[in-house]
């Protein structure tokens, strides 16, 4: 599923050169040859359902969950001192002020859109979304999120081979997430999260609020941002769970819309 | 063949590698024998060499199924014991092997039956413990006169016996005993000619009992015949659904079950601490109120909790579940999640609720007697107490006095009554036997404190428990071992 859903994505991204360069027909067949469903009726009308989305930017109007004065109010500007700055996190930068790192919060604004669109697209198209986070004082809220949104969450130690090990760990043909997200791309010890690293060997596509003492570089989607005080991570979980319950509705919805009987999680 | 099995029996005939636990070391313990092939042994083994070892297996097991021990028990010493236990027998095996030749004449010539033969019994004496290679060594030994060239060594088959974990028993396998099992219960029910639909497990355990009659003494590894749910563990099913989605949402973590219970006591903790906030905010909070009262209780034992989740969690996980617990005990308000705490903790039993009083008796004269035996070491003894109140003791027709000249053995007879401070109120009268004058003493004291109970209340019955009075004193002379001059002294050693 996951090889569909990235060439699927990166096709939505260079599928105006593709339909301009060369036009074939009404369907442009943006997925990789995966294995169509039996039936023709039901086959269309998923790929009807799975399609329709990727043809507008923000099919699932994110933009309208937040807004720049609610990331001020939740202090998600606040990094954390000069000494503790990440080179590769200068960019996101707004400025400092005695010697308080500032994020700029316009560029929070297109990462955290970007973020939750993508986070949106994958809870339509019925992905394993994991909530990671291995910060004490926000493991309880982020485990009840997750349960909340009907998707998981790994609050506790991380055992090296989770990801990496999985059939062994778990039991043969174990499926793993489609997406992760880090509510906190640090570890207990101010180091990276293994977590990170391991999704991006099994080419796992992840999401990763980075403060200004994280390492953004593997994360997907990085959305620079204040990972340590309480309203922040609140506002983070309250977004993530409003998008994912939108986008999980709005996949019924269309079911419902389209006709299929049983509205079960098709997967693509 | 004996209809009866004995491991011998049991390995000759080949076990089923499937069904047991890797150290069939034991075979005795673990191996599953058919009903229809114990009583026809003879047939079945020689009847159809034809097919393979295991599809024999499979073609015998349509009917009842007797389970001689389920595959609970895997240890590590116990998983070493095959490997370490086939060096000579596997030698000898292979060369025996060997030593056949790979391609024998189809019809049986009485040579290659006589080398057959020999081959069977002698692959079956060298056998010492069972092993999943010489099982195949044997059953490809019989079927040699059949031509089949199967090429077999011990290296091919032995496994990483450590690496591979506790055995994995799938769901359809477990139900297949769970049918046979029925099925054997019926098939036993009709041999023992009783009714087969109120044929309760006492009563298979009986039939089994007069069917095997075992001298084992071990009694774990005598025959059995239990439901599949008591012989397998728990094992957890398939934890994702059709689509791949897992059911529970702390999956991913590995040790979903601990996880998902801490997650639960520590919401548990937050909503006690909102209602003091709540409470705090109108003025009526106060420090003592409704705490947890949990009377004679201990905690959940590691291990119960491991079943209890179906998962295992190391100390330290299990030390922080505690201590969360306890945490949650302290706070004021802490009633509310009562019953959730309760579900987590065990009811002690008085100890001395086990103790078995002796009656109280009155003779002709109306005199209040109990009698009561104890033992100590190699003396026994027997103790009438009569309440009469002049404390006359005699110890087998003799004066106690006479019979006791040290004073410790005295004090020994005088230590339970002194206790309980009733020294002149009884008169004993005492028998004794065997022993040596301090053991002797040990065990009627012991009588005497027994019969002590029935004159005394539960709480002073509960302090003599508490004193030691009323433990039998295990300790017995410990044997003299070969190679050594005593029970643990050695002889002296010389450095050259």
């Amino acid at each position: 599923m996951l090889p569909a859903v990235s060439a699927c994505l990166l096709g939505f991204r260079y599928s105006r050169a593709a339909t301009v360069a060369s036009p074939c027909g009404g369907h442009h067949y943006v997925t990789a040859p995966s294995a169509k469903p039996p039936q023709p009726q039901a086959g269309d009308v998923t790929e009807k359902i799975l399609n329709q989305p990727l043809e507008k930017a923000d099919f699932f109007r994110v933009a309208e969950l937040f807004s720049l004065k609610d990331l001020f109010d939740a202090r998600v500007h606040l990094g954390h001192k000069k000494g503790c700055r990440h080179r590769l996190m200068e960019p996101y930068l707004y400025g400092c002020r005695l010697d308080h790192d500032i994020i700029n919060l316009d560029q929070t604004m297109e990462h955290l859109q970007l973020a939750l669109n993508f986070t949106a697209h994958i809870a339509y198209r019925g992905g394993i979304i994991l909530f990671v986070s291995r910060r004490r004082q926000f493991g309880h809220l982020v485990e009840t999120t997750a349960k909340d949104c009907g998707e998981y969450a790994h609050t506790r130690y991380w055992q090296g081979g989770l990801l990496t090990n999985a059939n062994i760990q778990y039991g043969p043909g174990v499926r793993l997430p489609d997406l992760i997200i880090f509510l906190s791309t640090l570890n207990n010890v101010f180091q990276q999260h293994v977590g990170i690293r391991d999704a991006a060997k099994m080419n796992i596509p992840t999401v990763g609020v980075v403060d200004s003492n994280c390492n953004p570089s593997l994360v997907t989607y990085p959305v620079p941002g204040n990972d340590d005080t309480p309203a922040a991570v609140e506002l983070y979980c309250r977004l993530f769970k409003m998008t994912i319950n939108r986008a999980k509705d709005r996949r019924k919805q269309m079911e419902l819309i389209h006709g299929l009987s049983a509205p079960t999680s098709q997967i693509s | 063949m004996a209809l009866y099995f004995t491991p011998l029996v049991s390995r000759l005939s080949g076990c089923h590698r499937g069904n047991f636990t890797r150290n069939c070391g034991s075979c005795y313990r673990a191996c599953t024998l058919d009903f229809t092939s114990v009583l026809s042994q003879g047939a079945s083994r020689s009847g159809d060499g034809s097919t393979s070892q295991t599809d024999r297996w499979l073609g015998d097991r349509d009917r009842g199924r007797l389970v001689l021990r389920g595959a609970s028990v895997t240890s590590p010493a116990a998983a070493r014991r095959p490997a370490a236990s086939s060096g000579q027998p596997s030698q000898q095996a292979r060369s025996l092997w060997q030593q056949l030749p790979r391609q024998l004449p189809p019809r049986t010539s009485p040579l290659s039956a006589k080398m057959a033969a020999s081959c069977v019994r002698t692959v079956g004496s060298f056998l010492g413990k069972c092993m999943t290679c010489s099982s195949s060594i044997n059953t490809v030994a019989t079927q040699v006169l059949l031509s089949r060239q199967v090429c077999v060594s011990s290296a091919l088959c032995r496994k990483n016996l450590a690496a591979a974990g506790p055995e994995k028993f799938t769901l359809e396998y477990i139900q297949k005993q769970v049918e046979e099992y029925e099925i054997g219960k019926r098939h036993l029910a009709n041999m023992m000619g009783e009714d087969p639909e109120n044929f309760t497990q006492e009563d298979i355990d009986r039939s089994i009992t007069y069917l095997f009659p075992s001298g084992l003494f071990e009694k774990t590894a005598r025959p059995l015949m239990k439901h599949p749910d008591e012989i397998f563990p728990k094992q957890r099913a398939v934890q994702w659904g059709a689509d791949g989605r897992p059911f529970h949402f702390l999956f991913y973590t590995g040790k979903q079950s601990y996880y998902s219970l801490m997650h639960d006591l520590y919401g548990k903790i937050l909503k006690i601490e909102k209602h003091q906030d709540r409470l705090r905010a109108k003025g009526l909070f106060s420090q003592d109120a409704q705490l947890i009262s949990l009377g004679p209780s201990r905690w959940l034992t590691k291990e119960e909790l491991e079943l209890l989740l179906v998962e295992t969690i190391s100390t330290h996980d299990y030390d922080r579940f505690i201590k969360l617990m306890e945490h949650m005990l302290c706070m004021p308000y802490s009633s509310t999640e009562e019953e959730f705490v309760q579900r987590y903790r065990r009811l002690l039993e008085a100890q001395s609720l086990k103790q078995l009083v002796p009656l109280l008796e009155k003779d002709e004269n109306g005199v209040a007697f109990s009698t009561a035996e104890g033992r100590r070491k190699t003396s026994d003894s027997s103790v009438i107490l009569r309440d009469c109140g002049s404390g006359h003791i005699t110890v087998n027709g003799q004066d106690y006095l006479q019979y006791f000249p040290v004073l410790q053995d005295r004090e020994q007879l005088m230590f339970p009554l002194q206790f309980m401070g009733v020294l002149g109120r009884f008169n004993l009268e005492c028998k004794v036997s065997g022993g040596g004058r301090s053991s002797q003493a040990g065990a009627l004291r012991l009588a005497i404190s027994r019969a002590l109970l029935s004159f005394l209340s539960e709480g002073d019955g509960e302090a003599m428990r508490q004193a030691g009075l009323l433990t039998p004193d295990p300790r017995v002379r410990e044997r003299k071992k070969p190679g050594q001059e005593g029970a643990r002294r050695k002889f002296t050693w010389k450095k050259r």
